[in-house]
């Protein structure tokens, strides 16, 4: 295995596999139906947002449990400068920048009042910030309809560049490429270039002085470390991923309302990053993939397998899918508490409490 | 490979001048005056003890002199500018580092990155930097690695760069700090009891690493308990005790002196031993 990785062509083999595996993907999701083609996108959309929340809670080490905000910014900023709401249209390439910056703004907003917290006390108040900003979206409908309240906004333009539309099907190469399609490419590389601004923030100095302030903020200090601004920073980065995702949600949907940013969205994204392994780039989209897929695969089987074994429904399916995701959730915390792809730093951790102990 | 600034320390002859000025310094917790107008000056170049009893005040004024704690009274003038008003960070851009009495290391990550993490307050790459990792944030990289490497060396810990800082031993945990500390580019390093727990053999390597640290023209505080070492290494000794100044002076003045005797030394320090291990640890 090593003398494969140390391989430096066995290496551009396999990443060239991966990539034509992934190009390849979306057509064999929509044989299966084109529902999985956007379950897919949606997937892909909850990495960006583990991605981003990863710099705050992996990175950094504060506890944000209202991530989901920042994802709300971003696609009420697209939604408002997209739609019939307000007759403005924007190209998307002009605002998915404006999301970001306005939600790295927010993320600002939200850090800097909570910058002597830390743990649960930094838990509540993010939690708080969550639910502010989800309660402001539901009432900026007086006396100035800015938001349109829990009615939200609907007919948001898709994407497009001149003439090519994100939202129609076209034929190219004797291959249909649908709208969810379309957007599956255009994720894969707003991904590609997420997990690859991660990684390289991940080891630089700014990735240093994020992990020496999850491991001491006073020695981080005294190494001369302006915890202030690094942390801002942290918020900054994590919130502007999150508002790029919102944004691309607003346009795939084309319709949001407020209550696609209720704290359970937030609860998830900081699943995904927890079970996945809080830190390490890999895992935490492995823990997106997962938290995405499994439900929807037991959306999919609940009903017929109980149709089959007992003649009817018994338990709604719903039901069952929260119960085992539950379930799973425990068993992996209690199995694998630094996650299924756990960071070195957190083996090591973990590692030197079972010493200690 | 110096760090900036340094000196060829042909040690401390009074004639040098002062780095650090402390006036009238005081602190307050609740009840207790931990610190009580206490002043000192350290010249450039030399290792300057700071003993007293537990509870003396010590760390408190190490506290103070970082910004960890704003003083109630007093004032700091270091490298001829007032540290007053100054955040722990910028305090260590001025040029202080510091060791901790409890070792502060970051356990989790590894003995080089520690270090490179002291690198940080002489380095400039931000997240464009981080991102592009153009020629520029490479070679700046770059030097933090060899600049981190070279400190491991020089601490002598360097084989045990990628091990987790949490899991040396607690000797090199203390070697690891200085280094970390001294990647800050320090004109003065200042020591909480970097000694203690410390074995008799270790705490004479401890004392020509610290011999070395000074040679390389970084002026050092050294808060110390264990005597001889105080009394070896240390070109003049500052004695606190319940918050105040009781002498100043070189070592073998202070051993001298009966409220110093009656305070602290007289209980630990048999006279003996002062000359053994002074031999010893040059
Ligand atoms: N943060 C603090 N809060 C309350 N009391 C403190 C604090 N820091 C130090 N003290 C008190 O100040 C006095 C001096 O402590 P310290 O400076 O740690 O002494 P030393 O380092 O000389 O042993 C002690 O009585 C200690 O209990
Ligand atoms: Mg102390």
């Amino acid at each position: 295995m090593n003398a494969l990785r140390n391989h430096p062509q066995a290496k551009w083999i396999g990443v060239a596999l991966v990539a034509l595996a992934l190009l390849a993907l979306p057509f064999a999701l929509a044989s299966a139906g084109t529902a999985w083609v956007r379950i897919m996108n949606l997937a892909i959309l909850y990495i960006l947002l583990s991605l981003g929340l990863n710099i705050v809670v992996g990175f950094a080490g504060l506890l944000d449990l209202g991530y989901i905000a920042f994802y709300a910014v971003g696609a009420y900023a697209y939604a408002l400068l997209a739609s019939p709401h307000f007759g403005l249209h924007l190209p998307f390439w002009v605002i998915l920048p404006i999301g970001a910056l306005v939600a790295a703004l927010f993320g600002v907003l939200l850090g800097a009042p909570t910058l002597k917290l830390r743990g649960d006390y930094l838990a509540i108040v993010t939690l708080g910030f969550g639910e502010i900003v989800r309660i402001f979206l539901n009432n900026l409908s007086t006396p100035i309809n800015i938001t349109n309240g829990p009615r939200g906004i609907s007919r948001i333009d898709a994407f497009s560049i001149g003439d090519f539309s994100f939202a129609r099907t076209d034929a190219f190469l004797g291959l249909t490429f649908s709208g969810p399609v379309k957007y599956y490419y255009l994720l894969l590389l707003v991904m590609v270039a997420v997990i690859f601004i991660n990684l390289r923030l991940h080891d630089s100095r700014i990735g240093r002085a994020w992990e020496a302030i999850r491991e001491d903020e006073v020695a981080a200090r005294a190494m001369g470390i302006d915890t202030t601004r690094v942390k801002l920073l942290a918020f900054a980065m994590g919130a502007s991923f999150g508002g790029i995702g919102g944004g691309m949600f607003a346009a795939i949907q084309s319709f949001i309302s407020p209550e696609s940013f209720v704290l359970v969205e937030s609860v998830m994204v900081l699943s995904m990053v927890v079970l996945g392994g809080m830190g390490n780039v890999g895992g935490v989209i492995i823990g997106a993939l997962l938290l995405s897929f499994v439900p929807e695969i037991l959306r999919f089987t609940v009903e017929p397998l109980q149709q089959r074994l007992f003649g009817r429904m018994l338990v709604e399916p719903e039901v069952i899918r929260m119960l085992i995701f539950g379930l799973a959730l425990v068993l992996v915390m209690i199995l694998r508490p630094g996650g299924l792809w756990p960071s070195a730093v957190r083996r090591r951790e973990l590692s030197a409490g079972r010493e200690a102990r | 490979m110096n760090p900036p600034g340094a000196r060829n320390a042909e040690a401390a002859k009074p004639e040098q001048p002062v780095l650090l000025a402390c006036v009238d310094a005081g602190k307050r917790f609740g009840g207790v005056q931990a610190l009580d107008a206490v002043s000192f000056a350290i010249r450039r170049g030399e290792i300057y003890g700071l003993i007293g009893p537990n509870g003396a005040g010590k760390t408190t004024l190490f506290n103070l002199l970082t910004g960890i704690y704003a003083p109630d009274s007093g004032q700091f003038t270091f490298d001829g500018t007032s540290l007053a008003g100054l955040k722990p960070h910028q305090v260590t851009l001025r040029g202080i580092a510091r060791t901790f009495q409890n070792i502060r290391l970051f356990a989790n990550l590894s003995a080089l990155e520690n270090v490179m993490i002291g690198r940080h307050a002489r380095t400039h790459a931000g997240v464009i930097g981080a991102v592009l990792r153009n020629p520029a944030t490479r070679a700046e990289e770059a030097a933090i690695a060899r600049r981190a490497m070279e400190l491991l060396e020089f601490v002598g810990i360097a084989a045990r760069a990628d091990d987790a800082a949490g899991s040396l031993p607690y000797g090199d945990q203390r070697r690891l700090e200085i280094a970390r500390a001294l990647a800050t580019d320090p004109l003065l390093l200042a020591l909480d009891e970097p000694a203690a727990g410390m074995n008799a053999t270790e705490s004479r390597a401890l004392a020509t690493l610290v011999r070395n640290v000074r040679d390389r023209g970084v002026t050092v505080l050294l808060i110390e308990h264990d005597m001889r070492l105080v009394m070896s290494l240390c070109d003049r000794v500052l004695v606190l005790d319940h918050g105040e100044r009781i002498i100043e002076g070189s070592p073998a003045e202070v051993q001298r002196d009966p409220r110093v005797i009656e305070a602290y030394l007289g209980a630990e320090l048999p006279a003996s031993g002062v000359a053994k291990t002074g031999g010893a640890a040059t």
